[in-house]
């Protein structure tokens, strides 16, 4: 996060420098304030005890059978090979959030990158399309947005008859199988408000010089985009993909209500934190869900370390000289 | 580029960005439509205009489950939201303070701690913390949901405030100081009332993802005397019989509305609080 350019920094570059210089070597050399702990105390507190302590104790839980009334018996990595060759409903809950994450994420990202560049003028009414469009970010999420979903996809609805008007017959999107993980997709999509806006402000940061220099010399709208906006704008794009990516991995309210809170047809809509529910708090095989909850931390991590390995390759930063 | 004359390409670029708000916002018309429809024309119509206009759905609805009514979760989402507001607030701007500006042991370490439990997924800590408070007897309380709220464990708004209080000019925190405030004072009267952009924006975001968030509250809340909207419109879930269609849109729709009105209140500083942090929606 940190090795990331924010597109509109807060803090003025200059006066954040100033600032860090000023402060290293006093603060290393010099020892604490004590006022300082007593300002950190709530967050230390809830750093031992609600984020290190509770994941030493959901590691060791990952390795034994855990029911939560009778004390955790070790079976050493017996819940994590019953994940990969005993649990069918498992690999399935793999499988549809594998689906999910690679189709929605750069889906979402496609579609906000194209708005954004739509917005990014200045004209009249700007505000107006861009509250417009970030408005279901904020909605999307939420239960009652889920419940709105599956009505517009319910067979004889909205989503139904508009296909149907144009000669495509559709079965009920959120009972079949085939269709169901598509309106869940669809439903994420539908929230690309909140990388546009970020999309964006990065946009707003490339100089139009270069679209001008770039225009006399006689490059087309096309090639400026592939050799200016987008290299320009991936640390931007490195940003909402890595965000989008951890976000998408612990969907869980859409394909709860979609999937009418069992997984939906066929546990096509089985995602992974869905399963890990009904592991966890409705068959209290506690041990087994932390054992899940371990394995899809080190999946968000190889995913993130992968994406900031590549980030080399595809990311390129403006100020690279005067970085060393 | 100048193929059409200005107003033209004008026309066409409303058009066009009009077209893409009548499907963005199609599904919330909708449902403002649907919670006013006959029951029976909600799916079987295309016309997003109900023939007359029906409120059975808000007073149906509004009867709730097992005797407690939807006011009731509304009551309670109220509550915990705002609890959980007033804690983000206080405890994010506390944590963030010392990190913007005081010396102490181990800073360094502890930011880059506190960075990377902004990608943590949640269910890492979700069962022990669950044993913790069911130990405690807090389960089936408001406890667990804002109890990590007074501890700071929401890394994105520390790391929000953060960055908005390195902002400030350190001259005017010197100058307190140089002045005889104490660190307390100049955190109480100087740097928290500068950094009011920053709570601001903790506040709404806070406020939504509260009201929106369904996972949380399901674990730990269990009585229905207990639910929150989210939890009430759960109820309708595994009903799919179109006799309660009026009901449930009626409560989905109120479900949002304060949503949408703090939305159109707050909506420039919500897309910019997006744009400058990169917080999600």
């Amino acid at each position: 996060m940190t090795t990331l350019r924010t597109p509109d920094p807060p803090v003025a570059p200059p006066q954040a420098a100033r600032d860090r210089r000023r402060d290293r070597p006093a603060g290393r050399r010099r020892g604490s304030q004590p006022e300082a702990f007593a300002f950190l105390t709530p967050w230390l507190l809830g750093a031992v005890a609600l984020t290190v302590g509770p994941m030493v104790v959901s590691l060791y839980l990952s390795f034994t059978d855990y029911d939560m009334f009778t004390s955790p018996k070790w079976i050493g990595f017996g819940n994590f090979a019953h994940m990969f060759t005993g649990d069918d409903r498992y690999l399935q809950s793999v499988k549809v959030t594998l689906i999910y994450v690679l189709i929605s994420v750069p889906l979402k990202l496609t579609v906000s990158l194209l708005v954004a560049m739509l917005l990014n003028r200045s004209r009249r009414g700007i505000g107006f399309y861009r509250a417009a469009f970030y408005a279901p970010s904020l909605l999307g999420a939420s239960v009652a947005a889920a419940l709105v979903w599956r009505a517009l996809f319910m067979g004889g609805g909205p989503v139904n008859e508009l296909l149907a008007f144009f000669g495509w017959h559709t079965p009920s999107w959120v009972d079949d199988p085939q269709f169901s993980l598509a309106s869940i997709v669809l439903l994420g999509v539908w929230q690309f408000g909140a990388p546009m806006v970020i999309f964006l402000a990065g946009l707003k940061q490339i100089p139009a010089e270069l679209h001008e220099a770039a225009a006399i010399d006689g490059a087309g709208a096309l090639r400026r985009f592939r050799h200016i906006t987008l290299p320009m704008l991936s640390p931007v794009i490195f940003f909402n993909l890595v965000m989008e990516a951890i976000h998408a991995f612990q969907a869980f309210t859409p394909a709860f209500v979609i999937g009418g809170g069992r997984g939906g047809p066929a546990d096509a809509d089985l995602f992974y934190t869905l399963y890990l529910f009904e592991v966890g708090f409705q068959d209290f095989r506690m041990g087994y869900a932390s054992a899940m909850a371990w394995v899809l931390l080190a999946v968000i991590a190889v995913v993130t370390a992968i994406v900031f390995r590549t980030a080399k390759l595809w990311v390129f930063y403006d100020d690279a000289e005067d970085r060393k | 580029m100048t193929v059409l004359p200005r107003t033209a390409r004008s026309i066409g670029w409303h058009v066009l960005c009009l077209v893409i708000v009548a499907v963005v916002l199609y599904p919330l018309v909708w449902l403002a439509f649907a919670s006013v429809k006959p029951p029976d024309e909600i799916l079987s119509r295309l016309s997003l205009l109900p023939t007359r206009f029906v409120f059975d759905g808000y007073t149906k609805g509004w009867e709730g489950a097992a005797d407690v009514g939807f006011g009731r979760f509304f009551l309670n989402s109220f509550l915990v939201a705002g609890l959980s507001v007033a804690a983000n607030v206080l405890s994010c701007s506390l944590a963030a303070y010392a990190f913007a500006r005081l010396k102490f042991r181990f800073r360094g370490a502890l930011f880059a701690f506190m960075i990377t439990t902004l990608m943590l997924p949640y269910h890492v800590t979700l069962i022990p913390q669950y044993v913790i408070f069911q130990q405690a007897g807090l389960v089936n309380t408001f406890v667990p949901l804002i109890l990590p709220k007074l501890l700071a464990t929401e890394a994105f708004f520390v790391f929000l405030i953060v960055q908005f209080m390195r902002g400030i000019p350190r001259e005017l925190d010197e100058a307190a100081i140089i002045d005889g405030c104490s660190v307390y004072r100049t955190f109480w009267h100087v740097v928290l009332p500068l950094s009011k952009p920053a709570l601001v924006t903790t506040s709404i975001f806070t406020f939504i993802w509260t009201w929106n968030d369904f996972f949380t509250q399901m674990v730990y809340l269990n009585d229905t005397e207990k639910f929150t909207v989210p939890l009430g419109l759960r109820l309708f879930v595994d009903t799919s019989s179109q006799s309660n269609f009026g009901a449930m849109f009626a409560m989905s729709a109120l479900a949002l509305v304060p949503i949408v009105l703090f939305f159109l209140a707050f909506q420039r500083l919500l897309v910019e609080g997006v744009s400058t942090s990169g917080l999600k929606g």
